[in-house]
């Protein structure tokens, strides 16, 4: 028997590929006698096409084709690109057209598209086909599009105001009515993106041969894909395969379907030849969907020793022009809010506003991080009200581990009441305090101070709703040669899930992990797929692997007992062989019980036995797996520049049973740095007119090197009773309630001068602004 | 467009292309020599994916033209495991703590350290940050590449 993979540092099987150039991006993809593509895109935030003047750009040698929306393939010419998100909410549902009919509502969607020979000709091209806008009036500002008479951000809808959702539970207006202390805020975090490092790409070759549409995708979500290219060109789904092959980074962006998966493929079928597009960072800025932007007025009602007894307030969301995956990201946030504290009243009037912005649909964290934010605010402003410690205030409205379940009184996402399955939190936010030797803080804050140096420290809490549903699958099958197939529609942007999940398989079946050949973002693997969102691959497909594996572990036994006539109770699995325990020890590979499995043609089978070695499971979670965490930062600010450093960074966070700690350490480590970028640097700028100003990535800073430490990492792990591996997710809760944290641990450098903060990113000029406004340098001479 | 006749030298292999005057390096290694390694993250010079060494020196292949590589040495990843395969010491260290997750930023990640660690073959994790400003990552946090550079550092200097 092999050592344990499960739990174990297994070094991943992604890597060897990845570090010799050998990765296959959709852009490595070769496609002989491949056309390339560029879209035309709208230069105006809110416009009405006039018309479309394509000779000029047909007329340049290398041209093939330019297509505007009448060219497309019914449906797709005269449908709408379908929501994949409804609720009952939703006044105004918008998505866009896969090429603009008529009206353009932001900067970037799509009018038109050439192909031609190479991407040179193409972008060419694209510069001399003529459209004539009229101009209409735009709206950039949620906060300006919901008041009367603003411009609409689609001429034909009555308002902006896309959906209302009010989120309760509890009597809020008499627990507000009888508190001694009410304290409020008004919040917003603003827009960035989930800047993927490879942008997003779709290739498409029709093969008249076999009459079937293969789409390489830069996607989180093929089966998603395939469904939704089959209905826009009318073709049956067993006549489209989607692969998403190596993905270079996702973080939500690429998981809701984009206009330009269904052009491309519907280019290619038009054409009769292969047509490739990647995307390049500026339009990746302009029409890659974002997230953030949500303005919150919340207010907490505590008693005298702090403790919470209401939370209520507003939120509006800027759901951009269109929305693709419905009003997620804002109910999301409403009901993260409470989090892991006792709140006993509870209500959040949300309103979702659309603007001419690029549509936002969840990027890693999805609502979370603005509701930490919230929330974590509203925390720190009790603390400093009621002159009690951070962690204190937050130690005292903890739910115990004695009250778990806890049902919060609330809905989540996924359609299932809002309860959390264990998980400890005042042991994690104590483990992360003695990580960040958080006690003697004030002594390390008292003699910087002294030396003219600013040090704060901040801490967030968070619990996040993660292994959402429905389902999804994993097939093992242990092929003729040995090796095993294990196939499923999780998808790998980077998170590890083929080292994961072999390592489930592996140890389950007793096969060599190297032996495992894994097809992972291909629809033709596995019928039925979802994809990676909601840090919900581990739990639901962690989970089928391990029913898969238990099922084909049954079938081995069954057969290597019957055909080594033993019991089965003799036969034991390792290495890729079954072996008797009795006698000689008779043993039979993995491949010779494949072949066994497969019969003789025309002979029947002994009772007992069924054909290959082969099961697909499809575990369903029941509802959400909710893990939690401690962020604690410790920050200088430098009072002159407004810059920040950030002197440590201790995470305590519990995701359950972990598979591989390398791994989850990492997804950690990355998701804080996600948090750093919006806490700090990342801000996606429009002007009054919804024209977007940070379109490189010299304009929107990402976090490098120097700015993001190595976290202090400590792994809680309470098993999640819901799923058999004990399993929550892991991916986003680095993310979550960073920018909460950072920004708390600036404003305790800065408190000698009394500033405040109330928003993110916290960029120097920010910083160095409200230390003007506070008087600060007139103080410090 | 005029075309031009370039012979260089790509991973220690000689060979010649025509090129337009537009074409970068990079795309000349991508779709002229079917070198994929080198990836295109943002083609404006500064999220570092793209790049390759020319003479011994970084280049970010987004930003320079395929004819300026002309009679140059040209070094892309796939040029830095052994013939045989095997991971080279700063390779083996980005896969023994986990210094990649997508992989898309990783050549060029590993392309900017095989020039920082050959010029500064001890460096403190400082340095070694401040080497990585020009590239950037959005998975990892770069807690595991920087480790990755530390430890690869310590192999070098052990095999030197």
């Amino acid at each position: 028997m092999g050592a344990r993979q499960f739990g174990a540092r297994v070094k991943r099987l992604e890597d060897p590929a990845l570090l010799t150039g050998a990765g296959r991006f959709v852009d490595d993809v070769k496609l002989p006698d491949a056309l390339l593509a560029c879209f035309v895109r709208s230069p105006h935030a809110h416009a009405r096409i006039r018309s479309i003047d394509v000779a000029p750009a047909l007329a340049l040698a290398g041209v093939r084709a330019v297509l505007t929306v009448d060219d497309l393939p019914e449906p797709m010419r005269s449908e709408r690109i379908p929501n994949l998100m409804t609720n009952p909410a939703i006044k105004v549902m918008r998505t866009q057209h896969a090429l603009a009919r008529g009206e353009v509502c932001h900067v970037g969607e799509p009018v038109a598209v050439v192909i031609a020979e190479s991407r040179h000709i193409a972008e060419d091209a694209a510069a001399l086909v003529e459209v004539d806008y009229d101009v209409l009036p735009a709206v950039a500002d949620c906060r300006d599009a919901i008041k009367p008479g603003a411009p609409r951000a689609h001429s034909d809808i009555e308002d902006n105001i896309a959906a209302e959702v009010r989120t309760e539970y509890g009597d809020v207006d008499a627990a507000f009515a009888g508190a001694p202390h009410v304290y409020e805020e008004t919040l917003w975090l603003h827009r960035g993106g989930g800047m993927a490092m490879e942008t997003r790409a779709v290739a498409a070759r029709y093969d008249a041969a076999s009459d079937l549409l293969t789409v390489w995708s830069s996607t989180q979500t093929p089966h998603l894909g395939r469904r939704i290219i089959a209905d826009l060109t009318g073709r049956h789904p067993e006549q489209v395969r989607v692969i998403a092959p190596d993905v270079g980074g996702g973080f939500g962006p690429k998981a809701p379907f984009y206009a330009e998966e269904a052009v491309i493929p519907a280019a290619a079928l038009r054409l009769g030849r292969p047509v490739k597009w990647y995307e390049d960072r500026r339009e990746h800025f302009l029409s890659a969907t974002q997230e953030r932007d949500q303005h919150f007025q919340v207010a907490i009602a505590v008693d005298r020793d702090g403790k919470i007894l209401g939370v209520r307030g507003t939120l509006l969301h800027d759901t951009g022009a269109f929305m693709p995956w419905g009003i997620i990201m804002p109910y999301i946030a409403a009901v993260t809010i409470p989090g892991p504290y006792v709140v006993p009243a509870y209500r959040l009037a949300c309103t979702v506003a659309i603007t001419n912005k690029v549509a936002t649909t969840p990027v890693r964290g999805a609502g979370r991080p603005q509701a930490v934010f919230a929330m974590e605010r509203l925390m720190d402003r009790v603390a400093r009200e009621l002159d009690l410690d951070r962690a204190e205030v937050r130690r005292r409205n903890f739910i115990r581990p004695e009250q778990m379940p806890y049902a919060v009184g609330l809905i989540f996402r996924d359609g299932m009441p809002l309860v959390y399955h264990g998980g400890d939190y005042p042991r994690g936010q104590a483990a992360a305090i003695e990580r960040a030797a958080y006690d003697g803080f004030r002594q390390r804050q008292a003699k910087a101070r002294a030396q003219g140096r600013y040090l704060g420290i901040g801490i967030a809490n968070y619990v996040e709703g993660t292994g959402l549903g429905p389902f999804e699958g994993v097939t093992v099958r242990v092929l003729p040669n040995g090796k095993v197939a294990v196939a499923t529609g999780a998808t790998n942007q980077g998170q590890g899930q083929r080292t994961a999940l072999s390592q489930i398989v592996a140890d389950k079946i007793g096969c060599r992990i190297a032996d495992i050949v894994m097809t992972m973002g291909d629809t033709a693997a596995i019928s039925q797929g979802i994809g990676a969102f909601a840090s919900r691959q581990a739990v639901n497909a962690g989970s089928s692997a391990l029913m898969a594996g238990e099922a084909v572990r049954s079938k081995i036994v069954a057969l290597a007992a019957f055909t080594l006539g033993v019991a089965e109770d003799e036969i034991e699995l390792a290495d890729g062989e079954a072996i008797a325990r009795g006698g000689n020890q008779p043993r039979l590979s993995f491949g010779e019980l494949a072949r066994l499995a497969q019969g003789m043609p025309g002979v029947s089978f002994t009772a007992g036995q069924t054909p290959g070695l082969e099961h697909t499971a499809y575990f369903t979670a029941p509802q959400a797996s909710y893990c939690n965490g401690t962020h604690i930062v410790e920050v200088e600010v430098d009072v002159e520049t407004g810059g920040v450093t950030l002197v440590n960074y201790t995470v305590a966070h519990d995701s359950g049973t972990i598979i591989n700690p390398l791994i989850v350490e990492g997804q950690v480590q990355g998701g804080v740095a996600h948090g750093i970028g919006n806490a700090l640097f990342e801000w996606m700028k429009y002007d009054e007119n919804a024209q977007p100003l940070t379109t490189t990535f010299a304009d929107y800073l990402l976090p490098v090197a120097t700015d993001v430490p190595t976290c202090v990492i400590s792994h809680i792990e309470t098993p999640n009773p819901l799923n058999p591996l004990g399993v929550k997710g892991a991916g986003e809760g680095g993310t979550i309630p960073a920018p909460a944290a950072i920004v708390g641990a600036i404003e305790d450098a800065l408190a000698p001068f009394g500033v405040h903060f109330a928003e993110a990113p916290l960029t120097p000029e920010r910083i160095v602004a409200a230390l003007r406004a506070a008087g600060a340098y007139e103080r410090l001479g | 467009m005029s075309s031009h006749t370039i012979r260089l030298t790509v991973n220690g292999r000689s060979c010649e292309g025509s090129v337009e005057a537009r074409i970068t390096l990079a795309d000349f290694l991508r779709d002229g020599l079917g070198l994929t390694g080198t990836h295109l993250g943002c083609e404006h010079g500064v999220c570092g994916a793209c790049t390759v060494l020319v003479d011994g020196h970084t280049v970010r292949a987004c930003l320079m033209f395929a004819a300026q590589a002309n009679g140059r040495e040209v070094t892309t990843v796939e040029g830095l495991a052994a013939p045989s395969g095997a991971l080279n010491a700063l390779q083996q260290a980005f896969h023994d703590n986990h210094g990649l997750q997508c992989g898309f930023c990783t050549p060029g990640m590993l392309m900017t350290l095989t020039e920082f660690l050959h010029d500064n073959p001890d460096p403190s994790e400082a340095e070694v940050r401040e080497a990585l400003t020009g590239n950037l990552c959005r998975c990892t946090g770069y807690a595991g590449i920087v480790a990755a550079a530390l430890d690869a550092a310590r192999r070098l200097r052990q095999e030197a």
